[in-house]
């Protein structure tokens, strides 16, 4: 039965995801401009929609160095790691009630180790590039991520207590009459924010902080490498924003609206947020920020968890 | 086909880590590890416990691996390192562990070729599991073991091995704070110390005094 339409629809949300990925380059210079009372790229094409093409060519035609002092094949693997790391979490997402990649029973559990896997490529970029800027990142992105993974699999933990299931079609079929963000307020804001460190984006972006260690860990890339990683991070994005959409907001669930249309608009919700954290908020030192989350978040998502189990044996049953 | 699945993940696995102590770069030998957890945790998966799969890829290749790469990556020296690997590490150092292991695997074979064939390794899996979650194990397909069942396992007949380990992790814990908080007593007896033979340049106490506020913080 395995028919050559079977793989049509994962490639056209492949390709989607990866025009998504690159047109909200352009959609975060655009709104940052708005948001900083500047134009942004507004040049090329319509509203500067084009841009996307034009940066896309000058990556594309840029000279693909490897540095010669780099360890070449672990050089070459990093930027690989980090994409399909990211494509595979798009997996598991229910998009809409029939568009679905892969269904299975663990997977909330897959996205924790997929999770868990992409800190690999930041630590091998950062060594194989041989350069102390690239391995102070590398260093950094290890300490945040393993930190934060552990509140972010804390934080996750409240809903599994109170759908009953690590999978995402049961979760999504929990909220149908109250979204998890109301009876999981804490660990909504929680898991908001290890999403944002895990994707290291503005304000916890210290591995590529760029006031202090040139470009962190990607220093040394350049071309369509450097792509993959830029293009990945917007991936990351992107994926933690679909990924709380179906947690805490319900997924595909919505009144009058297509299915479909109300994933993307949540989505898209998140997306924006994402932007104006960047706009709005500093970046922390290093240290501030290790201790924000084992001080803070630690404790706060064992309370959440602690809160919901005692909720869901209380009145649950 | 699920046969064949399993012949690939473990001969990877075996390659990976007959890699792994062959590499002579440590960040390689790192990366051949981490490909034989994966292929492990394929392997998990084939035998019906997707929950183990998952925690070997979230703890074993994704936090505990990290921290070896870390501290690797912190300690290597570049071509330096790899030249000493060179010399220190040849074939004829590892007659003694092939040895070992020959014996091993000689008591693998023989383990393996007495068993009856029915007693394979997947019955053998799902059949000490699904024993010991009692009344779920009808519910439980055969390969396939849900995390109700692990958890009723481990928080059942074994709670008290679980709870062993849960206290050998915090004494753990523990000592690891105890162990780097040492090294921070010493700098603050030192910029105590220190202002003492100071006081000769005026301006020197109060950097003195500065670095003596920061430490606390």
């Amino acid at each position: 039965m395995t028919s050559l339409s079977q793989f049509i629809p994962p490639l056209v949300i492949l390709v989607l995801l990866l025009l998504a990925a690159a047109w909200s380059t352009w959609l975060e210079r655009r709104i940052l401009g708005l948001w900083q009372d500047r134009l942004g790229p507004n040049r090329v094409g319509p509203f500067g929609l084009l841009q996307v093409v034009a940066d896309m060519i000058k990556i594309f035609t840029k000279e693909d160095w490897i540095p010669p002092f780099a360890d070449k094949v672990v050089f070459v693997l990093a930027p690989m790691i980090l994409m399909i790391s990211m494509l595979l979490g798009f997996a598991i997402i229910p998009f809409a009630p029939d568009i679905q990649i892969a269904s299975f029973d663990n997977a909330l559990l897959f996205v924790l180790a997929l999770s868990s896997i992409s800190v690999y490529s930041v630590m091998l970029a950062g060594f194989s590039s041989n350069s102390k800027y690239a391995l102070l990142g590398a260093l950094r992105t290890a300490a945040q991520m393993l930190s934060y993974e552990v509140f972010m699999g804390l934080a996750l933990m409240g809903i599994v207590v109170l759908s009953g299931s690590f999978s995402l079609n049961e979760i999504v079929a929990a909220q149908e009459e109250q979204w998890f963000i109301l009876s999981q307020p804490l660990g909504f804001v929680l898991f908001l924010i290890a999403g944002v460190a895990e994707s290291h984006r503005a304000p916890f972006d210290l591995p590529e902080a760029e006031t202090e260690i040139v470009a962190g860990f990607h220093t040394e890339y350049a071309s369509m490498k450097f792509g993959m990683f830029f293009i990945g991070e917007y991936l990351g994005v992107i994926f933690v924003s679909a990924f709380i959409s179906t947690l805490y907001l319900g997924g595909w669930q919505g009144p009058w609206l297509p299915p479909l249309a109300w994933f993307i608009l949540k989505t898209s919700l998140f997306v924006l947020l994402f932007i104006l954290l960047r706009a709005a908020l500093p970046r922390p030192r290093y240290d501030q920020l290790m201790r924000f989350g084992w001080s803070v978040l630690l404790p706060l998502a064992l309370v959440n968890l602690l809160l919901s189990a005692l909720w869901q044996l209380s009145v649950g049953h | 086909m699920m046969e064949s699945l399993f012949i690939v993940a473990a001969g990877l696995a075996l390659l990976a880590a007959l890699l792994t102590v062959s590499a002579h770069n440590a960040v390689h030998a790192l990366l051949y590890l981490l490909t034989m957890m994966l292929a492990l945790a394929l392997i998990f998966l084939m035998l019906g416990s997707p929950f183990a799969a998952a925690l070997q890829v979230i703890i074993y290749a994704g936090a505990i691996m990290v921290l070896f790469v870390f501290v690797t990556m912190m300690l290597h020296r570049g071509e330096l390192s790899l030249s000493e690997e060179r010399r220190l590490f040849y074939f004829n150092m590892a007659r003694g562990p092939l040895l070992l292991s020959a014996v091993l695997l000689l008591e693998l074979l023989v383990v393996i070729t007495q068993l009856p064939p029915e007693y394979g390794m997947q019955a053998q899996a799902t059949g000490a599991l699904s024993d010991g979650a009692g009344a779920t194990s009808a519910l439980v397909a055969p390969g396939d073991i849900s995390v109700k069942a692990l958890a009723r396992l481990l928080f059942g007949d074994y709670l008290l091995l679980v709870v062993l380990a849960a206290l050998l992790l915090l004494a753990a814990l523990v000592a690891a704070i105890h162990v780097s908080r040492l090294p921070q007593a010493a700098p603050e007896t030192a910029t105590v110390a220190e202002p003492r033979p100071m006081p000769c340049t005026g301006t020197d106490t109060g950097t003195g005094k500065q670095t003596s506020d920061e430490e606390p913080r």
